[in-house]
């Protein structure tokens, strides 16, 4: 190889070779200009904090239980599991009241087209920290303290304290009808595909769903009379200052769940209808042609089509919910990015809470991207 | 292969020549003196310790500490800048150095002074954790606050406070953790919380300024916890954090000399020899600190004696001087001698 500058590549490895030492050099810095920096200010560093008693409470958890006792990672893993709960179910929500809104703009009624209209530019162009505190104000503000509770229905109790649900008392039985649930799916999943395999052999159809959905009802329900039915439900009940018994929905989480589930369904609608505009009238009316049901060349024909062009924006927000979730510090709802905070604040450990802070909606996202390209794969046009 | 070991050498080279500059060299007192005032962090709005008036201008008594620290360095109170600061974001904005000096109703505590790289430059309030309800719930005692929703600010002593006392008897509680004063305010008031906790300070400011009908809110008795507040510097610049200690102490002492902004230029020409080396007419008191002669002058001249402070500040909201008398008068405010 011949060395010189005027060798074309030659100059452009000795330019990637600059720019990666810079880039070496740049983060080699930082790093050990930090290092120096806590060392000289005597900021303690590293994460053996993480095992530490906390020493603060939190107001609500998913699935793992926790005390003032427990350590700073427990106190962590309780944040982290309150946001996968938010931004589960804001994700499911958003996707459900998207698609409606989104199909309701295309409708030929004009008050249900307008009305969509309506909701799409109002909920899009509001910050979304202003709907949360405006969903926040409504909950804690309009509705009665705890002795005062609203009943909308027998057992359910709405005041500023959340909403109040009776549960069930969970036996044995019910354990068993669960799994009767599950295997009913199995079954149900089997008899569609012997069903589309027997048309694809025969042409014959049959009504799959509807066997489908019988069995995986049938199933369980089956189990639960054959159990006796115990059903016994646990009441909220006042005692003192709030309810005691059964489950509560707190004001926090509801609000973020529905700034959160409304402002991303206004961008989920616009998706949708693009994506239904974008397939050609012409394929609607070829699948007519053919003889397909309205319903069918719907599910067969331009669903598809349309879910080409729906799911890659699609992911951006439900990653773009998900990192709103943050915003939950400023209604007092206890994600990761508000218990970290607070980690932070009692061990002065700035730089390893932010590091956590990234690590987890960085690890979050990519997850969320790569189940959504591998969908987007299996729903891509296939080529030959 | 040689090649990437070749760019990691010479990454690691640049790296070093460039880690062997001076991180921070320059001192706080030299840095402050060139940009011309004092960059002072305080609470987003605390009647009586730091809130701005109707003109904008910001009042209390941490506010008086940050003036201070500019009488006697510039010999103008007038030259600082204030910065209000989250409880969440004060530690992290004098650890970076976005700002000079924080007074803002911080607690003075063992892990603070360690491990965040942080000096306490004394105790400007001694307070104490209590809880204010409203007094239709009846309550006379916060033994009875078992299983109450409690409004608290979250990465404070409160927070873990609240956690320790209602673990020790052995009750339960549901935080509501909001990090904006006013926004943890507001949930109480609504009726979010059946308990609003912080400093008994911050309750009295809270109830006088905040509530609509201040008489229906109580402060129970209990006071669950030493809160010695005081000015707080980073770790590291002796200098800046004498000067801003003796500041304090300065404002303390004259008190107790007697000197107050209307009397010191008066008493000036006295023959006591404390006041003689207060005004800075003998001795060298401000060349030891690196100040100006005149820096404790300027401090009761242009800003006051700690008792007028507190009387301007913190009696028309219902404050006792209780803990916060001088030690003469059965308090535990005490100046070190200044000679």
């Amino acid at each position: 190889m011949q060395v010189s500058l005027r060798d074309a590549r030659f100059r452009a490895l000795v330019f990637q070779l600059v720019a990666l030492a810079a880039v070496v050099a740049g983060l080699a810095y930082l790093v050990s200009n930090t290092v120096t920096n806590l060392e000289a200010r005597k900021i303690a560093s590293g994460f053996g904090f993480l095992s530490r008693e906390a020493g603060f409470a939190i107001g609500e958890t998913t699935f793992i239980a926790y005390n003032a006792a427990d350590s700073y990672l427990r106190a962590l893993t309780v944040g982290l599991a309150n946001t996968f709960r938010v931004a589960l179910i804001g994700i499911a929500l958003a996707t459900i009241v998207g698609t409606v809104v989104g199909l309701a703009r295309l409708s030929s009624n004009w008050l249900v087209s307008r009305l969509a209209t309506l909701y799409v530019e109002v909920l899009r162009n509001v910050p979304l920290l202003v709907q949360l505190f405006f969903w926040y104000a409504i909950i804690s503000e309009n509705l009665p303290g705890p002795n005062a509770a609203l009943r909308p229905l027998p057992g359910i109790f709405l005041s500023n304290r959340g909403i109040a649900v009776p549960t069930l008392v969970t036996e044995s039985a019910h354990a068993w009808v669960l799994g009767a649930f599950v295997l009913g799916l199995l079954l149900a999943w089997r008899i569609t595909v012997w069903a589309r395999r027997r048309q694809a052999r025969t042409g014959q159809q049959f009504h799959a769903f509807w066997t489908g959905l019988a069995v995986a009802l049938g199933l369980p329900l089956l189990v639960f009379a054959g159990a006796g039915a115990p059903f016994q439900l646990q009441v909220p009940a006042l005692a003192g200052f709030n309810f005691s018994g059964g489950a509560t929905l707190t004001p926090e989480f509801a609000a973020l769940l529905a700034g959160l589930t409304v402002y991303t369904a206004s961008f989920i609608a616009e998706i949708v209808r693009a994506g239904v505009l974008a397939v050609q009238r012409g394929q609607f009316e070829a699948a007519n042609a053919l003889g397909l049901h309205r319903n069918l060349a719907m599910r067969l024909v331009v669903l598809p089509q349309a879910l080409r062009v729906i799911v890659p924006p699609l992911t951006s927000q439900y990653l773009n919910l998900t990192k709103n979730s943050s915003l939950a510090v400023a209604i007092g709802f206890p994600d990761i990015v508000s218990i970290a905070n607070t980690a932070i604040n009692q061990t002065g450990q700035a730089i390893e809470g932010i590091a956590i802070i990234m690590a987890v909606y960085l690890t979050i996202s990519l997850s969320i991207s790569a189940f959504m390209n591998w969908y987007n794969r299996r729903i891509a046009l296939v080529e030959r | 292969m040689r090649i990437s070991a070749t760019v990691v050498a010479l990454g690691s080279a640049l790296a070093l020549t460039l880690a062997a500059l001076p991180a921070q060299a320059q001192k706080t007192l030299d840095a402050v003196k060139s940009k011309g005032f004092v960059q002072c962090g305080v609470n987003t709005g605390l009647a009586g310790f730091s809130q701005p008036d109707s003109k904008g201008e910001w009042k209390g008594l941490d506010v008086d500490l940050c003036r201070a620290v500019a009488a006697a360095v510039f010999g103008d109170a007038t030259k600082v800048r204030f910065t209000p600061l989250t409880a969440q974001q004060r530690f992290t904005a004098l650890q970076s150095g976005e700002i000079d000096l924080l007074s803002r109703n911080t607690t003075w505590t063992l892990s603070r002074d360690t491990s965040l790289g942080l000096n306490f430059a004394g105790v400007l309030y001694y307070d104490g954790q209590g809880f204010m309800v409203p007094k239709k719930l009846n309550v006379k005692s916060a033994k009875q606050l078992n299983g109450a929703t409690v409004c608290v600010q979250p990465g404070t002593t409160t927070e873990l406070n609240l956690a320790d006392y209602f673990r020790a008897n052995n009750m339960t509680f549901k935080p509501v953790v909001i990090e904006k004063l006013e926004e943890v305010t507001n949930a109480y008031f609504s009726g979010r919380c059946d308990v609003y906790t912080t400093d008994v300070s911050g309750l009295v400011s809270v109830r006088k300024s905040r509530a609509q009908n201040p008489a229906d809110h109580v402060i129970l008795p209990e006071v669950i916890s030493k809160e010695p507040l005081g000015p707080v510097v980073r770790h590291g610049d002796d200098q800046w954090f004498d000067i801003v200690k003796w500041s304090l102490f300065a404002m303390l002492e004259a008190e107790e000399l007697g000197l107050s902004s209307g009397t010191i230029d008066q008493m000036a020409g006295g023959k006591n020899p404390a006041v003689q080396r207060f005004v800075g007419t003998s001795g060298d008191l401000g060349k030891m600190l690196g100040l100006d002669p005149k820096w404790s002058y300027n401090i009761v001249k242009q800003v006051g004696n700690y008792g007028e402070s507190f009387q301007r500040n913190l009696t028309p909201l219902g404050f006792d001087r209780g803990l916060n008398a001088q030690w003469t008068k059965g308090g535990l405010m005490y100046a070190p001698p200044m000679r």
